[in-house]
């Protein structure tokens, strides 16, 4: 691979009919840039931020964008668009589909993928709700393949647990059991990185689960939260989540009573000091430090009211 | 490497260094489809929008390699072809509504935004103002200010509404529409 000197000539693609070769084609292949709707690659390639010799365009594998409910989950292929996700996931997966369909224009959502969105900027919409939604993503290589939940996925800015050899070949995500909500702030609806981002699932279980965590109907609901473009990786908010669990645990067999709005506050406020907001980039971090801590205090509202008034799941 | 196309009906066949070059850079320097705009390239403001397989994506983040035998259609592909009679005759709807709406001035966007509309109508048969302001949201104009836009979309649902009542003629002919 010598003498080249402007982008685009003899760039070469490789097109795997199925996994084993798509696997196959990045061990052998290392810089080879793994490629499915081409929103990201096109893009990087257009800016100079990158210049592939070899694109591997995934988009041939059929199982890549099927997508399955088993055992309580909804079981995506990687090439799954997110047009797809918001349209014909909206009942099982309400927060995902929210989501999606608050990310840029039609034509990108048509475009853009459920691993493409993994495997891209990690200030993109997309993470914070997998992280709420306690979503797992499986990694395969010619190695083996293995199941990373999303809280395990962002290991530090610009980096994620995919290693160099590994591909991302499937999505699980849980179906809904209560009110889930996603809401971004910026200066455009999309195609522009947001000023913060915020993903809410409220978890009111089913009977399996609850059973086999020793707790009765009339439990509390858990309540994840996470943000996304606001910290140096998208990330739950522990102490917030854990401030809401304490406060609302008291009373097993109790029926669940609104949230006193000092405690509303305080959630914002945790869930705001959940990361160091970045400075800059058209906010400054004491900016988003507010507005992240309004819109965890507003979800939180949002999707306890819609839980106490009996939704048991759905967008807001 | 080469590829096999089709665009609004048409079979292409291309060969070359096209790993890296987009659906855009094809339609426009290699068939001389200039109806497609490039303004931003980067899938920000849509003037390139067109429709693969019936999908509408923005081409200029269309991987060439990715449309071999596919079906591409274009704004070109949206009036109709081969009548006689005025050039109003041969719009389609979507076209004739941006016309009559005063929704073009310097025409950039026109392109762009009358495949999406048209995309939208076809999935939506009468949107409310709201939801073509959001399903449009990846088509800037700089020059409208987007109200007569929005006029025009209305106008070209009722148009398609009269225009699919029985007994009236079909729309268009190329492949895949409804009338």
């Amino acid at each position: 691979m010598t003498g080249r000197v402007a982008w685009g000539n003899q760039v070469q693609v490789i097109r795997p009919r199925n996994w084993d070769e798509a696997l196959a084609a990045r061990a052998a292949i290392p810089n080879a840039m793994p490629m499915a709707g081409g929103t990201e690659v096109m893009l990087a390639m257009k800016l100079r931020h990158l210049r592939p010799d070899v694109l591997l365009d995934l988009r041939r594998i059929p199982e890549s964008t099927r997508y399955e409910s088993r055992s309580g989950s909804v079981c995506c292929g990687p090439n799954v668009s997110l047009t797809t996700i918001e349209e014909r996931l909206a009942r099982q997966l309400p927060g995902l589909a929210m989501t999606a369909a608050a990310v840029g224009s039609r034509q990108v959502r048509n475009q853009g993928t459920l691993g493409g969105s993994l495997a891209a900027a990690l200030t993109g919409d997309l993470h914070p709700m997998l992280l709420a939604a306690d979503a797992d993503i499986e990694l395969r290589s010619l190695r083996g393949s293995r199941w990373v939940p999303a809280r395990h996925f962002y290991r530090g800015p610009g980096t994620t647990e995919l290693d160099a050899d590994e591909l991302i070949t499937a999505v699980r995500v849980p179906v809904a059991t209560g009110p889930q909500w996603f809401c971004k702030v910026g200066r455009r609806q999309g195609l522009v990185k947001p000023l913060c981002s915020l993903a809410i699932v409220l978890d009111a279980g089913s009977a399996d689960t609850r059973a086999d965590a020793g707790r009765g109907a009339g439990q509390p609901p858990r309540v994840r939260v996470a943000t996304g473009a606001y910290g140096p990786v998208p990330c739950r908010a522990p102490d917030a989540e854990q401030l809401l669990a304490e406060a609302t645990g008291h009373d097993p067999g109790g029926r669940p009573a609104p949230l006193p709005e000092p405690l509303v506050r305080e959630f914002g406020r945790l869930a705001a000091a959940a990361a160091e907001p970045v400075e800059g980039g058209g906010a400054s971090a004491a900016y988003r430090r507010r507005a992240l801590a309004v819109l965890a205090a507003r979800g939180l509202r949002l999707v306890w009211d819609e839980f106490l008034a009996g939704g048991a799941r759905g967008a807001l | 490497m080469s590829l096999t196309v089709t665009v609004n009906g048409k079979t292409y066949e291309e060969s070359g260094d096209l790993a890296g070059c987009s659906l855009l850079t094809l339609l426009r320097d290699r068939f001389g489809l200039v109806g497609t705009k490039n303004a931003c390239e980067q899938g920000e403001c849509g003037s390139c929008t067109v429709w693969v397989d019936d999908v509408l994506v923005n081409s200029c983040l269309v991987p060439a390699a990715q449309v071999d035998r596919c079906a591409v259609t274009t704004v070109e592909g949206l009036g109709l072809s081969g009548l006689a009679g005025d050039d109003s005759a041969r719009l389609h709807p979507v076209q004739r509504a941006f016309v009559a709406a005063g929704a073009i001035q310097c025409g950039f966007c026109t392109p762009g935004m009358v495949v999406a509309a048209t995309d939208l109508l076809r999935r939506v048969a009468q949107p409310s103002e709201a939801v073509i302001r959001r399903e449009l949201a990846g088509n800037l104009c700089r020059c409208t200010g987007y109200q007569r836009i929005v006029e025009a979309v209305l106008r070209a649902a009722d148009l398609m509404a009269a225009d699919s009542a029985p007994g009236s003629l079909p729309t268009h002919t190329s492949e895949g529409e409804q009338a």
